[in-house]
């Protein structure tokens, strides 16, 4: 039971740690309010109308989709990185198996035109 | 290491191949139908001789990396089944694409990628493994049931289809943690040693309960089989015929593998929700099959009734069982490719084909096609001399040795009710004038209509010689265990 004292603590933790940041902002902000304060952050532009009232190019979704997948990528390469030495040539072979599939992927998005924005 | 690979090699070289294919498809774009379709075809036939290579080397007994990957007779009968049924289906798909315009390099890189996905399936002897092959198969199929994006009931299936298979493949997940969570394992052997020794507890048998709901999902059984319908019927047709033999048969590997073998210790627990399943299965797919007027839905509830009845061979368990489960499978693979294929062929200009009526007078105008469908409609109702005879007739007979006489009784009864449906089709292309405007013609479609030719000489030659094919089920299943 004692292994599951640290875990317990990790969600002691994580509970009070956003009720404390609350409370000090809550005691320490001003609290002076206008309505510019309550616009949603749009780099420092005005904003020209609400978000429902406009239709989003799927090309946002598209690009973010392939974002993630090549991110993933180099979530994998991190840990090979810091491995290389040990994993030695298994290791470099199969990265250059997975960067391949990868690529693959890659050319068919570009050739495709998931790259382009019309 | 090396002895790895080759087990690995036909799933390495259908993966190498599909991505080839995918880019090939793309420096040609959409005039090079039938340079794609052949080379497809060749790349399933290059992985079924390196497959048969590969069992030659190696030892079927043996386990390969690290104890997670198998390559034993259950697992080669497996993987013919999925190439035999990838290659008809790419054949299948070949006018049927033609026609109606879509891209064919996507459509089968991503039919080969479902292949290498259910190869691992059959192969897999570790929970993770197998979960990985699912997933591969799983997505390819979304993709695929979506895949005429022009038309909107091919969006509202793979959209069905994602949704609710995603949530069905978390259930497996939550199961398959909860399981790990009780013994400590993924490993199928192992996990039979820790149940065997211990008593289970109450984690052990939730995480069981919620796989097999998992798994039942997969097979479409009864109470998780709401989704076949829409989205069989919205499918490309040759991808309904497809998923209901491919990722079925996947399926059913996967059940067998881990239910009798990694949790059969536990088969006081699991045997009557699997049977009772069964039941619901076989009654439900059947009875609502009764008023589907869509040839399309009627053979996805005849699709649901059929998983019914191999769920009766996987309840009766022992080598009889999972033999005749192996080979009703390679029985419903041929009879339901041939039954598709006939919907494709009857989907011409005026008539979608798929309305029972649309059959009306077809034995006058195309006799020879009457009779193909004839055959298929009597397999798929059990009827002899045709192959879903025998394969009801081992399934039910392994049922019955095993003391599952209750099960048959509902299984037999229900084969009659399916009678009236499948033979509602034949009586409507025999003795039905057609009254529509214009009588349904079909449409040129050669490769289709060699695939179908192919199937019934298979359901013929199956009913009439079954013992050849039953051997060899036999002896893939009774060869060594599904450890």
């Amino acid at each position: 039971m004692n292994a599951y004292i640290p875990v317990l603590l990790f969600i002691v933790i994580a509970i009070a740690f956003p009720l404390i940041t609350f409370v000090f902002a809550w005691i320490l902000r001003a609290g002076r309010y206008d309505p510019i304060k309550l616009e949603p952050y749009e780099c420092g532009n005005p904003i020209t109308s609400e978000a429902h009232d406009y239709r989003f190019s799927v090309r946002y979704y598209l690009i973010a989709v392939l974002f993630v997948v090549f991110d993933v990528e180099t979530v994998f390469l991190f840990p090979w990185a810091v491995m290389f030495r040990k994993l030695a040539l298994f290791g470099f072979v199969e990265m250059l198996v997975f960067i391949g599939i990868l690529v693959v992927g890659y050319v068919y998005a570009w050739r495709r035109g998931a790259l382009q924005w019309v | 290491m090396r002895a790895d690979l080759i087990a690995l090699l036909p799933e390495l070289m259908l993966a190498t191949l599909a991505m080839a294919v995918l880019l090939a498809g793309l420096a040609s774009g959409k005039a090079r139908h039938g340079l794609l379709g052949a080379g497809a075809v060749l790349a399933l036939a290059a992985t079924g001789v390196t497959l048969w290579l590969a069992a030659g080397a190696t030892d079927p007994g043996a386990h390969f990396f690290s104890g997670m990957f198998v390559l034993d007779h259950f697992a080669i009968f497996f993987k013919a089944l999925f190439l035999l049924t990838a290659a008809l289906v790419v054949l299948l798909s070949h006018d049927y694409l033609k026609r109606n315009d879509y891209r064919p390099g996507e459509y089968l890189a991503l039919v080969m990628f479902a292949t290498v996905g259910m190869m691992t399936m059959a192969s897999g002897v570790n929970l993770a493994v197998i979960y990985v092959g699912l997933e591969l198969m799983a997505l390819s199929t979304y993709i695929l049931a979506g895949y005429f994006r022009r038309e909107v009931k091919s969006h509202e299936a793979a959209a069905k289809y994602f949704v609710l298979g995603a949530m069905s493949s978390g259930i497996l997940l939550y199961g398959l943690s909860l399981i790990y969570g009780a013994t400590g394992t993924l490993d199928l052997a192992t996990l039979a040693r820790v149940l065997a020794s211990a008593k289970p507890g109450p984690s052990a048998l939730v995480g069981v309960a919620l796989l097999a709901c998992g798994f039942l999902f997969k097979v479409a059984a009864v109470p998780f089989h709401v989704w076949t319908p829409d989205v069989y019927e919205g499918a490309p047709t040759p991808i309904t015929a497809f998923m209901s033999v491919g990722p079925k048969a996947a399926a059913f590997a996967m059940f067998l593998r881990v239910f009798i073998g990694g949790l059969a210790p536990l088969a006081a627990s699991w045997i009557w929700l699997v049977g009772v399943a069964a039941a619901l299965t076989m009654i439900w797919g059947n009875v609502a099959a009764l008023t589907q007027d869509n040839v399309k839905r009627m053979l996805a509830y005849s699709s649901i009734a059929h998983a019914g009845y191999a769920l009766v061979g996987l309840v009766a368990g022992g080598p009889a069982g999972v033999n005749s489960v192996l080979f009703y499978m390679l029985v419903y693979t041929v009879t339901n490719i041939g039954a598709f294929g006939f919907v494709i062929l009857l989907e011409s200009r005026g008539y979608a084909g798929e309305t029972v009526a649309d059959y009306a007078g077809l034995a006058r105008r195309h006799p020879a096609a009457a009779f193909g469908m004839l055959l298929f409609m009597l397999s798929l109702g059990g009827i002899p001399p045709t192959a879903g005879f025998m394969g009801k007739l081992y399934l039910f007979a392994a049922a019955v040795n095993a003391g599952y006489v209750w099960l048959v009784v509902v299984a037999v009864l229900m084969s009659a009710v399916s009678l009236y449906y499948y033979l509602r089709i034949v009586l409507q292309m025999y003795l039905r004038e057609g009254d529509g405007a214009e009588p349904a013609t079909l449409v040129a479609a050669p490769w289709t209509e060699r695939v179908i030719w192919a199937c019934g000489v298979a359901v013929l030659v199956i009913g009439l010689l079954p013992a050849p094919f039953l051997a060899a089920a036999r002896a893939m299943a009774g060869a060594v265990g599904l450890l």
